[in-house]
Order: structure tokens, then C-alpha cells, then sequence
């Protein structure tokens, strides 16, 4: 389908106010237009009481701004942004555990740890966990790689995202907890516009 | 600093603190003395169970808070709309758990689409009892989450005074809508010191209104200014802002024609010479026939909704489009705009008339005229002037027009009689055109007629309602003889459900699948209520039963054969462009 090429993988962006239900209000927007969440993350920032949500969805660029526009405009959201992958810094998290006396056995752990980037977060007698951070790829990657020695289980983080075109993002987050900001704080109408995407 | 001056300080904040009296309230208490800061006057609600705590203080406010017992939560609520609608403020609306709130989500979900302020409480079961699935429990936030612009549950009685001053900034300011606020038992119960009651102004996530940007106003006139053919259309945001004055002397000094979303109607007079008619499906000719010809478009406080534009990817293509909206999240949502002029039209409005050029469009203007030529000729003597045996809906609006001057507030339901009475209702003031526009909530009339007079007492309120809808909500008949309102009703019934019988006739054939409804005695129905009423199936009777209706002291209901297979045109067909617009 043609709307298929357009779509792109999507980070958005949220920084809210820590209250019960606004996760439901911002996870409504998505599942009412039959939106998949690809991934979700939300922890606080570094300012308190402001927490920052990172969502991952498979979208066009039409459909991606609408959408934080509508999440913009919940009364709890303080911002919302969109990038592209291209725009961002971004890692998940994985953890594999696995027989300790199977990998000892069969598979050199030096060369896992080495080729994989992995750490071993635990090691026991009876079982060993193994970390990877990394892209979607490489945590897969480690998967196949471990597989055939008897995985025992595997979980993955969602994504975390850092935007590389973020200068300032900490000090005007300041600036709204310090300011509570008054009238000469306006709507950001160059979301997403490089340095200017702070636009208070 | 030093340490004396740090106590010094205390010493001074707790001597501060000393002066103002801290009284202990129960949460209930905390809750009236809110709505009376807030300048509420009447409240629609029903008690039950889990909101009895409220109800049980409100029996001491009773000489400051005029509660209207409701028979249905859906009637309080539609009430609640009305009363914002024709008064300007926020309506407010008591119900209690479980079936109580259940009962207001339509209500909730009409507000929220077309944007009334309105502040509903709803009674919870005890704090420590919530996820039991205690008796008469429903999780009241979650359900209303999609149609409240905010909603918030209360545990403690010390929120109370803080929750209800942002229910009601929230529901009047920026964009209004409905705001839900759940109380559990305990908080109603609970007696905490309160240090009275302090009107919110601010919330530091939430941005009410974008700033004006005086480069989008210069592009807008600049583009107004070159114009040979513009057009503006306007919807509600005009009057939700109280914009009417700003709005008709932007109108004036530019010479635009101008038309109306129904949510718009009256923002300006029907009668204004630049007021050109109605816009979508069931609008007037010219207005949509030329929304396809027009060079420049200026929209003001409207949302593109699809029943005003038809097919998109028809519309207005030619159109370099200006939008003025208060909400950035309509700004190109259904309509890509050359120039977003974010921000309130009350205050954006009068920029851009300081601005533009005092111009006159004649030649523009005698195209509307002669579209709106054909459109009398085919569509509007007919249905005014029938020579039928039997009344049509038109002629029952035209007759009304006749009496009342254009001086009533008109509330419609949803359906036929409801686009009949909004394209030929005479509007002279603004907040007179109540109906449910985004969301067509059958049922919506009756209710929304009793909140609308309590809104506006000194004016007369006409509900015009089909025999369907009149059936949904037909036990408010119960509210108005307790309240003893006075509500003019009119029931136009066709002994169809109209709309979607026009819609078979059309679209399917006349395979009229379930449109063929039986009513009750809807006079005997009144006269069970007290209400008397008249019922009439001959045109010579029409002006003498208004004239009875519309002198009768009190509420008096008027039956209103009208002939069964009557079609409203002219008519965008779903899927069509609005130039495609069908006379018959």
C-alpha cells in the first residue's frame, strides 16, 4: 500500500505532570485511531515531579504530528516531540538468562561478552544473566546467538531516546518548574524544528 | 540569613496564619462553598447513594443553589448544556455512582465535541472500598477519560477546594468542555480545616491559548487584501470566545460574504446583508457550491467537520485558506492551512479588521444571490409556501419566524426538523441556537430546552423536536412540572424517523428498514405532566395553536402533523464534494 511507504518509526517525545490517569489519556489517543504502540517507556525526569514518557510507533509524518498535537493539548502535558530515528539517540535494554553449566560447556562466555557487548549481570552455579544494550538488531542478535544453548528466559526494555538536537531541553524544563510559567509562555509552534523546538 | 530574621520570618507566617480563620468543613460543605465563589446559581442533578453526603448539605444551601431535580442523569446533563449554552457560563451537574455517572457519558461526549463547558460531580463509593466492585462501583475516570477535557478522582476532602477551582478554569477557559469530577463518600464525609476558596488562574501544563502572532495576522490581511472572490465561514468559537462584535465588524469593514456552521448560527443576525446562509450537508446553495470557487477562504473558530466539508480531497482546493482557531490541534487537522492564525478571535479579530481594507464585493456577493435565487425557487418556496394538503416543517419554522421575530432561543434535536429549523429559523441574537451539532444526540432537545430557560429567563425557548427524539428523553416532561419552567415545545412528527428514512429512500432503495415509529398520545402524555397542549394536522390552525403555544403562561406543548415523506435539500451526498450539492 502507499501509505505503507511513507511510514517511519516515530519517537515521541512527552513531558508531563506526574498524575494517575494520564497515561490512559495519552494511551486513548493512539488506540482510538487503532494506532499500535511499539513501545512505551515512562520514568521520571530529571526535574521533579515532571516525568517524561518515550513512545515508538510506526507511522506517517502526518498522522505523527496530529498526534502530538493531541497529546499537547491533555492539560497534564507539559510538551510533546516527534523525531525520526535519524533524529535520535536511542538504546533498549535486554536480558538473557541462560544454563551457566550449558554456556560453560559449549560456548566460550569471553567471546560472547566480547562479540556481543554484553555483560554478565549475574553468575551462579545454576544460572548465568547476560546484559546487552543496543539496538533492536543486536539485542535480537544475541538471542539467535544463545538460542541453541538452552535460553532460559529473555525479557527487553522498551526504548529510551535521547534527541540530539536538545540543547537547553534541561535548563528550560528548569525554567517550568521554576518560572510556573505565566502568560509569556506559549504554545510551541515549531514542534519539532530543530533548536527551535523549546520555544516556550 | 541570619537566624533571628529566619525567626522573625516564622514568627510573622505563623501570626499570618492565626488571622485567617481556619474552620472545620466536611468535604461536602467545601464542595457548595466552591460553586457559590464559582457564581453558580442552579445545578440539574439526581441523588443516590454514594452522593448523598452532598445532597445532604446542599438541603441547608437551598436559598443559594437552585438544585432541578432531574428525572434521568442524561436529562440533567443535556440540561446542564443548555444553560451553558444560552447563559455563557458553566453548567453544572450532580450525580452519583455506578448508573448515576454511567448516565452522563452522552452527555459528556456531546459537550466534549462541541465544546461546553460544563463541571459534572459525580458521587464514588468509600476510598477503601474502590476496585471491589463495591455496590453501585464503576470506575467512573476511566470511562469518561476519551469525553471530558479532564477529569480527576477525589480521595481527600483536602483536594476539594483546589480540584473544583481547576475544574471550572479548565471548563470555561481556552477551548471549554466538560470536566468531571469524582468525590469518593469518605471526602464527602470527611471534616478538614478549610482555609476557604481561592479561584484558580493557572496550571502550569496547560496552555489555554496560544499567543497572538502578529506576522500571521499581517500574511492573513495581506492575503484578504489581494483577494477578488473571499469567503468566510464561522462556527461556534465566535460566540464561545464573545466575539460577536469583534466578528461582525471584521465582516462589515471587509465586505465578505460569510457563512455558518450550525454551531455558528447567530453569531451574527440571519438577516445581515452579508450574511450569506449555512454550510454542509443540508446548508444553503451558494455557500457550498462556492467554497469551491472562492480564492480566499477565512475560517473562523470552525473544525472542518465532515459534514460541513463533504469529500475532502474536493474541497476548497483552489482556496488559499486562513484559519483562526484557538485550539492548535485543529489548526490543519482536516484542512491544510496557508496561514494558521493561532489564538482567541476576540483577540485576533480585531488585528486583522485594523488591517484589512474597507472593500465591498458586489459582483461576488450577486453570485451567492443568484445561487440563493435557485435555491428559493427549487428547494425553499416549496418548502415554505407548500401547496401540499399537509404542513411541512418548513412552514411551521416560517410561521414561528413570523411570531416571534427572530427573538427566541430555538432548540432542536437531531434529524429533519432539526436542519429544517436551523436553515430557516430566524436568529437576531447570538446563544440562541441550541442543538447538538457533533455528536446528534437524539434526545437532546427536551433537557436541553429546560436548561436553556433556566440559562436565559427572560427569553422565550422553543424546543422543535421530532417525534423520534421526543421519545428518548419524553420523561423530563417530569422536571418541568416540578421546576415549573416555562418551555415552548413543538413536536413535528412525520410518524418517521425522517432522517434515516430519507437516507433509505435515497441511498437504499425505500427499503425502509425500522423508521416507521409509533408514538403515544403526545398530548395526553403532556396532560399527564400537566402540561397542556394541543395537537393540530391542518394548516389553517398553525397560527392560532403558535400563538396559544407561544402566550400560554408556562410550558404547553404543540403536536404538529407534518406531511410523512418529506426530504431536506438541498443535500451533500456522504462521499461527494460540496459543489456536487443536490437540489432534489
Amino acid at each position: 500500500m502507499s501509505e505503507d511507504i511513507e511510514k517511519q518509526e516515530f519517537n515521541i517525545t512527552v513531558y508531563t505532570e506526574n498524575q494517575i490517569g494520564l497515561l490512559n489519556r495519552i494511551a486513548i489517543i493512539f488506540t482510538r485511531r487503532k494506532i499500535n504502540i511499539d513501545s512505551l517507556n515512562t520514568s521520571p525526569s530529571e526535574i521533579e515531579r515532571i516525568h517524561r514518557f518515550n513512545i515508538v510507533i510506526n507511522e506517517s509524518e502526518d498522522v505523527v504530528r496530529k498526534l502530538t498535537r493531541q497529546i499537547e493539548k491533555q492539560v497534564e502535558v507539559l510538551k510533546c516531540y516527534y523525531h525520526t530515528n535519524a533524529d535520535v539517540i536511542w538504546q533498549e535494554m535486554a536480558l538473557y538468562k541462560v544454563s551457566t553449566d550449558v554456556i560453560a560447556e559449549k560456548v566460550s562466555v569471553e567471546r560472547l561478552l566480547r562479540e556481543n557487548g554484553a555483560r554478565v549481570v549475574v553468575l551462579r552455579k545454576d544460572y548465568t544473566v547476560f546484559e546487552t544494550t543496543g539496538h533492536r538488531e543486536e539485542t535480537d542478535n544475541l538471542i539467535s546467538i544463545l538460542q541453541p544453548y538452552g535460553l532460559i528466559e529473555f525479557v527487553r526494555s522498551a526504548r529510551v531516546a535521547i534527541i540530539k538536537d536538545s540543547d537547553g531541553f534541561n535548563r528550560k524544563l528548569r525554567e517550568f518548574e521554576r518560572l510556573e510559567p505565566g502568560e509569556d509562555v506559549i504554545e510551541n509552534e515549531y514542534l519539532n524544528q530543530g533548536q527551535k523546538v523549546f520555544t516556550m | 540569613m541570619e537566624t533571628q530574621t529566619i525567626v522573625q520570618e516564622i514568627g510573622d507566617i505563623a501570626e499570618e496564619a492565626a488571622k485567617t480563620p481556619v474552620v472545620e468543613v466536611s468535604g461536602s460543605v467545601a464542595l457548595l462553598e466552591a460553586l457559590i465563589v464559582e457564581g453558580v446559581d442552579t445545578i440539574f442533578g439526581y441523588p443516590g447513594g454514594a452522593i448523598m453526603p452532598i445532597y445532604d448539605a446542599l438541603f441547608d444551601y437551598n436559598d443559594k443553589l437552585n438544585h432541578i431535580l432531574v428525572r434521568h442523569e442524561q436529562g440533567g446533563i443535556h440540561a446542564g448544556q443548555g444553560y451553558a449554552r444560552t447563559s455563557g457560563k458553566c453548567g453544572v451537574v450532580f450525580a452519583t455512582s455506578g448508573p448515576g455517572a454511567t448516565n452522563l457519558v452522552t452527555g459528556l461526549a456531546d459537550a466534549q465535541i462541541d465544546s461546553t463547558p460544563l463541571v459534572c460531580i459525580t458521587g464514588q463509593v468509600f476510598a477503601h472500598l474502590l476496585g471491589t466492585d463495591a455496590f453501585q462501583e464503576t470506575d467512573v475516570i476511566n470511562i469518561t477519560t476519551p469525553v471530558t477535557k479532564w477529569n480527576y478522582q477525589v480521595t481527600d476532602a483536602n483536594e476539594i477546594p483546589e480540584v473544583i477551582a481547576k475544574a471550572f478554569y479548565i471548563a470555561k477557559s481556552g477551548r471549554p468542555g466538560p470536566v468531571l469530577i469524582d468525590i469518593t463518600k469518605n471526602a464527602q464525609i470527611q471534616l478538614f480545616n478549610y482555609k476557604g476558596y481561592t479561584k484558580c488562574n493557572h496550571i502550569r501544563s496547560y496552555r489555554p491559548k496560544p499567543i497572538v502572532r502578529p506576522q500571521y495576522i499581517q500574511e492573513a490581511a495581506a492575503l484578504i487584501n489581494q483577494a477578488k472572490k473571499p469567503f468566510i465561514l464561522w462556527g461556534q468559537g465566535v460566540i464561545l470566545g464573545s466575539a460577536e462584535q469583534e466578528f461582525k465588524a471584521f465582516v462589515e469593514k471587509s465586505g465578505i460574504p460569510a457563512a455558518w456552521t450550525i454551531l455558528g448560527a447567530g453569531a451574527i443576525p440571519t438577516d445581515h446583508p452579508l450574511n450569506v446562509g449555512m454550510l454542509g450537508m443540508h446548508g444553503n446553495y451558494g455557500p457550498n457550491v462556492l467554497t469551491n470557487e472562492c480564492d480566499v477562504l477565512i475560517a473562523i473558530g470552525m473544525r472542518f467537520d465532515d459534514r460541513v466539508t463533504g469529500r475532502l480531497d474536493k474541497y476548497a482546493k483552489q482556496a488559499k485558506v486562513i484559519h483562526l482557531d484557538i485550539d492548535p490541534a485543529e489548526i490543519d487537522k482536516n484542512v491544510k492551512s496557508t496561514v494558521p492564525v493561532w489564538g482567541d478571535c476576540k483577540e485576533t479579530l480585531p488585528l486583522l479588521t485594523a488591517l484589512v481594507e474597507g472593500k465591498q464585493h458586489n459582483e461576488w456577493l450577486a453570485k451567492f444571490n443568484e445561487y440563493t435565487r435557485q435555491e428559493v425557487e427549487q428547494v425553499i418556496e416549496p418548502e415554505l409556501n407548500p401547496t401540499t394538503a399537509e404542513m411541512t416543517m418548513g412552514e411551521v419554522i416560517k410561521q414561528l419566524n413570523e411570531i416571534t421575530k427572530g427573538e427566541a432561543v430555538i432548540v432542536t434535536d437531531v434529524g429533519q426538523h432539526q436542519m429544517v429549523a436551523c436553515r430557516y429559523a430566524k436568529l437576531n441574537n447570538t446563544r440562541s441556537n441550541v442543538t447538538s451539532g457533533g455528536l446528534g444526540t437524539m434526545g437532546f432537545a427536551l433537557p436541553a430546552a429546560i436548561g436553556a430557560k433556566f440559562g436565559a429567563q427572560d427569553r422565550t425557548v422553543v424546543a422543535i423536536i421530532g417525534d423520534g427524539g421526543f421519545q428518548m428523553t419524553c420523561q423530563e416532561l417530569g422536571t418541568i412540572m416540578q421546576s415549573g419552567i416555562d418551555v415552548k415545545i413543538i413536536i413535528l412528527n412525520n410518524r418517521f424517523l425522517g432522517m434515516v428514512r430519507q437516507w433509505q429512500e435515497l441511498f437504499n432503495s425505500r427499503r425502509y428498514s425500522f423508521v416507521d415509529i409509533q408514538s403515544p398520545d403526545f398530548v395526553a402524555l403532556a396532560a399527564a405532566y400537566r402540561i397542556p397542549g394541543k395537537v393540530i394536522d391542518d394548516r389553517k390552525d398553525l397560527p392560532s395553536a403558535l400563538n396559544e403555544m407561544l402566550s400560554n403562561k408556562g410550558s404547553f406543548l404543540l403536536e404538529v402533523m407534518v406531511t410523512k415523506e418529506n426530504n431536506v435539500f438541498p443535500m451533500v451526498p456522504q462521499g461527494c464534494s460540496v459543489s456536487e450539492i443536490r437540489l432534489k
